[in-house]
């Protein structure tokens, strides 16, 4: 009755179911490092061994980090957020500013055209935007991976939000003492706006890195290959033969993110949740 | 500085000031609105219009065609297969991925210790490679060399082919996508249980509340309402969209059983190259996923806010 | 058979030692205000009584029974939180009726749906929503017995935690803060009311509340508490006029008491400054005089030199403020009003039975009046 909810069950049994839950979540990681570190034919042998039979071997690495120019892909990743990551707040933060603190004509058209805007999933527009890329030939650029999204509605709507609840009193005393409106966004609203950036950072750069649809259709071949088109292509190419190979391009392109997660867990986790309450 | 003049200073009330503000802002949402226009307004309505044609990539003409393709659709056994196919999906993920994430964000939340970790533990998915963890799904399940078969054959049970069977693809993708969104449904539930304000469970204690079930009934469900609200229609459209375990894993098989709509609008698309096509394809995905959000906005919003 | 019996509690957090030893005990229909600064557990003293919080060791009885070791659900108590705490998606009646539900009706009663239809549900839910009428009549809810609570006034909110907390006539009735949310005039007037409801219920009432004047003014005892100790219950006037600790006397009284330093001679005489005060002790050591502001006067022929600094107007007196004429001790002079103010330098007298003297402990020390002491 710790602090008088008492629970039927006590905490030794809740962490022990949820344990047993997490291991058997966490196996799909388990197993698929546990595979790439197999060599082909004790994977063959499908024993339920989690630890490879003496000592694993590092075989399945070296061969997709030969093959595969795993560097390369992972710097397209790294290319393609980043550019649509600063690309979304260079138009979303003032445009968020704007329409939550300033009033011009057309403001409240403006948001209701971003309130409509969240309601179309980014499939819609995806096709008519190949077609005219393919016109322009921009297929199978960094500008075709990046471009659509330069325009996140979900942000605006999310510096919006934040915008109007900064005190007023913040931007009259910049007022007063005779910044004009340039100088208010540069000095009082882009350092303010941190927090609730960095949270949208962290959503958006896990949507553009695991995105698949999109990569799919405007890239073809490995120049421009994202991480997630880069497992599908090493798919194809190795037929679902060698599983260990496989294994280990999954764990390369899958750790850079995860590893990201777990050093700074609560800002990813603070990140979604507070993206997801405003939403 | 006199009164008067500081008064002036907080809003602009000249006709200068007036007009700088203006200027501002409409300066400061150039670039928004530009890009907005040409990125999602122009290409929507574009899409909307080419549903209605039969224009196909590569084609000399295009030509108007009107509700044919829609026509097509109501016909075709393919698209009313794969629209089937999603609504099974969302059925089985969007209820488990709920109801799991809630059970499990009431246990994690009672623990004094740790809770942390197991937060990091079930979001992990989230920010995984999807194609990659499919693919690990996929030797998870492999029938021959699968750990979960190899497990079942030691305890005498013969488990199907998981992915390669049509009796049993959609379900393993389900289960795969529940596993997925479960971690994302989790965070969002445990803010929504610890924005529970303390005195309110103290006050049903003192109330008399005994029973774990009785406190949830009476404090905890009521008071997350929004939140249950909000995963509700982020799981459903979430799942609405899925497509890349089916990209990556069966390609809509075996025979279809597994097609999906994002996936049936990519292969139109992109494989047949039927754009006109699988832009009435793409016109009845935006319907639902507009049915579903209206769902939230007229039908449940009102009763979950308590002023 | 006392109301609420509170025997030697202890509760840590941590490092931290919120609750070191505490006891008190409440007598059935008496009104006992636990008053200290923020910090000096009195929310931990409330919460271990209503059993939301476990104490590591001693007990609580309430009415005479052990209840150390129930949760709160178990215990006949009764509280009204500082935020309220009412369930927002439930009517002013329905939210009264919440304590009437949990003990009137059975488990299978309050079935969601089929608790409505469960044999001897209708009567005892038609008894509990006039029980709940009622109380909410006595506060003077009635029209308001169909609104939410993000529908009512700050001040409706706490009369309807005020109502589903007397809805069961409980044997023990615990407050923690409930004013402070309430501005200044509403506060005042509302703690006439609870007064009353007190004596209406007639239960042993616990109250916590960081403002001194508030205890003092509705408590029929008041305890003082500072760092997880109790200093001192006594009455009101008890408390004010005789504190037996520094901290207490501090604590109590509006403006806060002057302490000023002070010596004794070698025969116990009392100086201050090296001035003689016309007061003797025992006592030796670091000594300190207490005064309250409205035992002090302006007098040419008084002991004590002081600077006047600064006046306040408060309407039925003035506030002198000044400083120690050799030390920066601040003093406090309350004047009648239309009294002639001092500037600049200027002489104190006090009313030597009125002095308090505390020794170095902060424990009161003996005081006689005496040129020399007659020890």
């Amino acid at each position: 009755m710790a602090d008088g909810r008492a629970n039927p069950w006590p905490e030794a049994a809740r962490l022990l179911v949820l344990g047993a839950l997490g291991l058997l979540f966490l196996m799909p990681y388990l197993w698929m490092v546990s595979a790439s570190l197999k060599p082909l034919d004790e994977i063959f042998r499908a024993s339920l061994n989690l630890i490879p039979e003496g000592g694993g071997t590092l075989r399945n690495y070296a061969r997709v980090l030969a093959e595969v120019p795993v560097l390369q892909y992972l710097w397209n990743g790294v290319v393609v957020c980043g550019g649509i990551l600063f690309f979304q707040l260079l138009f979303a933060v003032p445009a968020g500013y704007a329409i939550a603190k300033l009033d011009f004509p057309g403001r409240d058209w403006m948001f209701g055209a971003v309130m409509l805007g969240l309601l179309v999933p980014y499939h819609v527009p995806a096709l008519p935007l190949y077609v005219a890329f393919s016109w322009i030939g921009w297929l199978n650029t960094f500008a075709a991976l990046i471009v659509p999204s330069v325009i996140s509605v979900f942000a605006i709507f999310l510096f919006r939000q934040f915008f109007k609840a900064l005190p007023d009193e913040l931007i009259h005393a910049a007022r007063i003492d005779g910044m004009n409106e340039l100088s208010i966004v540069w000095r009082v609203i882009l350092p303010n706006a941190l927090p609730a950036a960095t949270a949208f950072a962290i959503f958006s750069v896990v949507a553009h890195w695991n995105d698949l649809f999109w990569p799919l259709i405007a890239v073809t071949g490995h120049d421009r290959a994202t991480p997630a088109l880069a497992i599908l292509y090493y798919r194809s190419e190795e037929a679902g033969d060698d599983f260990g190979a496989l294994m280990a391009a999954s764990a390369i392109m899958t750790a850079p993110l995860v590893l990201a997660f777990l050093v700074a867990q609560r800002r990813f986790v603070e990140g979604i949740a507070t993206t997801g309450l405003k939403g | 500085m006199p009164m008067s003049e500081a008064a002036v200073a907080l809003r602009p009330r000249s006709r200068a000031g007036r007009q700088g503000e203006s200027l501002a802002g409409l300066l400061l949402t150039l670039p928004a609105s530009l890009s907005y226009i040409v990125l999602l307004l122009a290409p929507t309505l574009a899409a909307v219009l080419l549903a209605f044609t039969d224009y196909e990539l590569g084609a000399p003409s295009i030509r108007w065609i009107g509700l044919e393709n829609f026509a097509e659709l109501a016909e075709d056994r393919g698209f009313q297969v794969s629209l089937r196919n999603t609504l099974v999906y969302v059925g089985i993920v969007a209820p488990a991925s709920i109801a799991g994430a809630l059970a499990l964000a009431l246990l994690i939340e009672s623990l004094t210790r740790g809770r942390a970790l197991f937060r990091a533990v079930f979001f992990l998915p989230v920010v995984s490679l999807p194609v990659a963890m499919a693919t690990a799904w996929q030797y998870l399940l492999h029938p021959t060399i699968g750990p979960v078969n190899a497990l079942l054959r030691d305890i005498g049970i013969a488990g199907p082919a998981w992915l390669t069977s049509s009796d049993t693809v959609l379900l393993s993708l389900a289960f795969i996508g529940i596993w997925e969104a479960i971690g994302f449904n989790l965070v969002l539930f445990l803010a929504g249980l610890t924005a529970i304000p303390r005195e309110l469970h103290h006050a049903a204690e003192v109330d008399g509340v005994k029973s774990t079930w009785e406190r949830f009934r009476l404090v905890t469900w009521p008071l997350l309402g929004p939140t249950t609200l909000f995963v509700v229609t982020i799981t459903l459209i979430r799942s609405v969209r899925t497509f890349d375990s089916v990209a990556v894993l069966t390609q809509g098989g075996p025979n279809r059983a597994s097609e999906v709509l994002l996936y049936t609008i990519y292969t139109e698309g992109f494989t047949f190259f039927r754009l006109g096509y699988s832009a009435a394809i793409t016109l009845v995905f935006l319907v639902i996923v507009l049915a579903l959000m209206l769902l939230q906005t007229r039908v449940l919003d009102k009763r979950v806010h308590y002023g | 058979m006392a109301g609420i019996t509170i025997q030697a509690v202890t509760k840590r957090f941590g490092s931290v030692t919120a609750l070191a030893g505490v006891s008190l005990d409440v007598q059935p229909g008496e009104f006992v205000a636990l008053v200290g600064p923020s910090g000096c557990g009195k929310t931990t003293l409330m919460r271990v009584v209503a059993g939301i919080e476990r104490a590591d060791s001693g007990r609580i009885l309430i009415a005479g029974r052990d209840v150390t070791d129930r949760r709160a659900a178990e215990r006949d108590v009764a509280m009204v939180f500082q935020s309220y705490a009412l369930y927002p998606h439930l009517t002013v009646a329905q939210n009264i009726a919440v304590p009437l539900l949990m003990r009137r009706l059975t488990t299978a009663q309050r079935l969601p749906l089929l608790g409505a239809l469960w044999p001897g549900s209708r009567a005892a839910r038609r008894a509990i929503r006039q029980d709940a009428a009622q109380a909410a009549a006595a506060l003077g809810l009635g029209t308001m017995l169909d609104r939410r609570p993000a529908q009512l006034s700050g001040g409706q909110r706490q009369r309807v935690a005020l109502a589903r907390a007397i809805v069961r006539s409980p044997k023990a009735f615990l407050m923690d803060e409930p004013l402070s949310n309430l501005d200044a005039a509403l506060r005042v007037q509302t703690r006439r009311e609870i007064v009353d409801i007190h004596r209406r219920v007639g239960a042993a009432t616990l109250y916590v509340t960081h403002d001194q004047a508030e205890a003092l003014t509705m408590a029929d005892r008041v305890a003082v508490m500072l760092g997880g100790e109790i200093l001192q219950v006594d009455s009101p006037d008890r408390i004010y006029a005789e504190p037996q600790d520094l901290r207490v006397a501090t604590f109590i009284g509006s403006p806060r008491i002057n302490t000023l330093p002070v010596e004794a001679r070698a025969d116990g005489a009392l100086t201050l400054d090296g001035e003689a005060l016309g007061l003797g002790t025992p006592a030796e050591g670091a000594l300190t005089l207490a005064l309250r502001p409205e035992d002090l006067r302006a007098d040419p022929s008084g002991p004590i030199q002081a600077v006047a600094e600064q006046v306040e107007f408060l309407g039925e007196s003035l506030l002198l403020h000044g400083r120690l004429a050799r030390a920066e001790t601040p003093v406090t002079l309350r004047l009648p009003p239309g009294s002639r103010v001092p500037q600049g330098a200027f002489r104190v007298a006090f009313a030597p039975e009125r002095a308090l003297l505390f020794d170095a402990a902060g424990r009161r020390a003996p005081l006689r009046q005496a040129a020399h002491a007659d020890v």
